[in-house]
């Protein structure tokens, strides 16, 4: 026990007495375990918010397609559909009695790269985000009128748009479209909270405002003469032919398997309806390996740089033979020579850990608000979880396990000590 | 090898001694014959002075005595243990409860202060930890002040210390807590002529006080006077 708080003592005297070549190393060590911890983190985090872009959803319903392909382009806004549903089938969803509610999407065009999705008053009442958020305005109100336009945050950030303010729509997608609707403008009704989810990045109109917009453009453009004017089209009314997909609640969620083998064996049209878990846990395996090789690669800057503070021991270790000899001389045994060098190396790791978790916690509160801006992460400070714990915990036992190089050698070197030091 | 003076009358009992040693002998990897020593011995309270020039085996008589070296012959017997016989760890906690040490220079551990280094042999033994008394630190200043060395300098990073101070701090190390036994080697060597003295005056006077043998090792034959007892060391056999 008085050895140990000795070899305590004696180890916090010295890491201080060399503290300007030790802060380097200790500066690299924190580094390093910045990195690792901080991909550690980010992938929990990334991996969270992917799995919570849609939630309290329990089916979602397509054309005939596999289920990655529909999560794309239903949740994700990515690649197009392989068909579209009929209007009865929608129908058809709506009244059956074990469904709550449907969110009916209607894709095709787009507002400079941003994707237009035709749906109605649902899709802001019913989609769930996150931890079974709903949707919320930033500012204005969902669509009032035929013409109104919704935008997620990040579309309006970009744009610059406000409430009240017009734009124009282009036909199919992409931002350089030749085919605009430029002869009804829309008028932004509401901007959404930023969500973290593909929905900041897309333009919410209505079903019959879709519809509107399309009126005289069956062949693939505008037919002149054929198109309606805004007042035109508020006087008629619209019932699409189709939608692209539709998200599905139900009644009780134990019946979702038995709604999914029938909507999957439907004998109307070809149908696919897919879980949204499942495939954004099928689409994360595919996607997750290359966070498997950044975090290796972060274990791999660790080790270097616990490789280069063994290196710095043992050069430490030639100047300190006089130290060590004169600590044997006065009765300290090889083992306590040899534990000074682990237990350097012990606290220096630890040291570099708590400066890394520090450095982490400023750096993620630093930059929170610039990577939900650019990339729409929405990434908070919490407390560490267990797989956090582990890698933090593998460093000073990672610094223990290659001190033992210096610390062997020196307790062989000070078992063979003579008087005054070495012969 | 010659004896100059009898440390002790002979036959007298084994536990009055502090160091009895017989027909030592020590090898050092490489080489082709041994070293062998003069016996010794040495009453409790005795000072002992081991002169030999350089090349004589001083600090290797040293290393067998303090424990640290085994012989490959013979038996070193301290306070009455024949400490040679024993395991490394029991022969490492035998220098830490009842063994002083002073080296001829760079006798101190860096990073602590003066007073840092003089209660180290407290902080390796308990036993030396009781002897010096419940203020550790309280001890080892006034053994500083004793030996001219203030608070100040007391609380000094060692390495600011000249010399001659760095010595006085490493004497005050080897005197705390009473041990039986000092081994001094060349402790004056660094020094000049009237640090030398008084640095060894001091040291005699203090271990003397709390009854503690010294053996201390000089080339320089001037010292001697200091001593009752010697011993020469001349050379390998």
């Amino acid at each position: 026990m008085n050895a140990l708080r000795l070899a305590l003592s004696l180890t916090a005297a010295s890491l201080w007495h060399r503290r300007r070549v030790l802060a380097l190393v200790c500066l690299t060590l924190t580094l390093s375990v910045t990195l690792l911890l901080g991909i550690q983190y980010l992938r929990t985090e990334v991996r969270q918010s992917f799995n919570n872009t849609i939630t309290g959803t329990d089916l979602i319903v397509g054309a005939r397609s596999g289920q990655l392909n529909l999560l794309l382009y239903t949740v994700f806004h990515l690649g197009d559909a392989t068909n579209n549903i009929r209007w009865s089938t929608y129908q058809k969803l709506r009244t059956d009695e074990r469904i709550d509610w449907v969110i009916p999407l209607s894709l095709g065009d787009s507002y400079r790269g941003h994707r237009v999705i035709g749906t109605n008053t649902q899709f802001f009442e019913r989609f769930g985000y996150g931890d079974e958020q709903s949707l919320a305005l930033a500012s204005g109100d969902w669509f009032s009128d035929l013409f109104d336009v919704v935008l997620g945050a990040n579309v309006a950030r970009q744009m610059t748009h406000r409430v009240g303010d017009r734009i124009t729509l282009s036909h199919g997608g992409g931002s350089t479209s030749f085919s605009r609707h430029d002869d009804l403008p829309f008028r932004v009704s509401g901007v959404l909270e930023a969500t973290g989810t593909p929905v900041d990045q897309a333009v919410f109109i209505g079903l019959d405002a879709m519809e509107a917009i399309h009126v005289g453009w069956e062949s693939g453009v505008a037919i002149p003469g054929r198109t309606l004017s805004g007042d035109e089209a508020r006087e008629r009314s619209y019932q699409p032919d189709s939608i692209t997909a539709a998200l599905l609640g139900l009644k009780r969620p134990i019946l979702t398997f038995q709604v999914q083998r029938e909507l999957n064996q439907y004998t109307g049209e070809p149908l696919s309806a897919i879980l949204p878990g499942v495939a954004l846990s099928r689409l994360w395996q595919v996607m997750g390996q290359f966070e498997k090789a950044l975090l290796a690669i972060g274990g791999f800057v660790v080790v270097t740089s616990l490789v280069g503070l063994v290196s710095v021991l043992l050069t430490l270790q030639a100047q300190r033979r006089r130290e060590m000899a004169i600590l044997r001389a006065t009765g300290a045994s090889p083992a306590l020579i040899a534990s000074l060098y682990s237990l350097e190396s012990l606290g220096l790791a630890l040291l570099s850990c708590l400066l890394a978790v520090v450095l982490g916690a400023l750096g993620i509160a630093a930059l929170s608000p610039w990577l939900l801006e650019h990339y729409g992460l929405q990434l908070g400070l919490r407390a560490l979880n267990t797989d956090e714990w582990a890698v933090l915990g593998s460093v000073p036992l990672a610094a223990l396990l290659v001190s033992l190089a210096p610390a062997i050698s020196s307790w062989l070197t000070s078992r063979r000590q003579g008087f005054g030091g070495f012969e | 090898m010659t004896e100059k003076t009898a440390a002790t009358p002979a036959g007298s009992a084994g536990t009055d001694n502090a160091i009895h040693t017989r027909a030592l002998a020590y090898r050092w990897p490489g080489m082709d014959t041994a070293m062998v020593f003069p016996d010794i011995q040495l009453a409790r309270g005795e000072h002992l002075f081991l002169h030999g020039p350089s090349g004589t085996g001083k600090s290797t008589l040293l290393g067998l005595l303090s424990g640290l070296l085994v012989p490959e012959r013979g038996t070193v017997q301290l306070l009455g243990e024949t400490v040679s016989d024993w395991p490394n760890g029991a022969r490492d906690r035998f220098r830490a409860d009842h063994l002083g040490i002073i080296f001829q220079q760079f006798n101190l551990v860096p990073y602590l202060t003066a007073s840092g280094n003089a209660e180290l042999p407290c902080r390796l033994s308990s036993s030396r930890h009781k002897r010096a008394g419940p203020g550790v630190s309280t001890v080892a200043r006034s053994l500083l002040a004793q030996l001219g060395l203030d608070d100040d300098t007391a609380h000094r990073k060692v390495t600011g210390l000249s010399i001659g101070q760095q010595q006085r701090v490493a004497a005050a190390r080897a005197l705390i807590g009473a041990p039986e036994i000092i081994l001094a080697d060349e402790p004056t060597s660094a020094l000049d002529t009237d640090n030398r003295d008084r640095f060894l005056e001091l040291l005699l006077t203090m271990a003397a006080e709390q009854g503690t043998s010294v053996v201390f090792v000089s080339h320089d034959q001037a010292l001697a006077r200091h001593f009752h007892d010697h011993i020469a060391l001349e050379g390998r056999s």
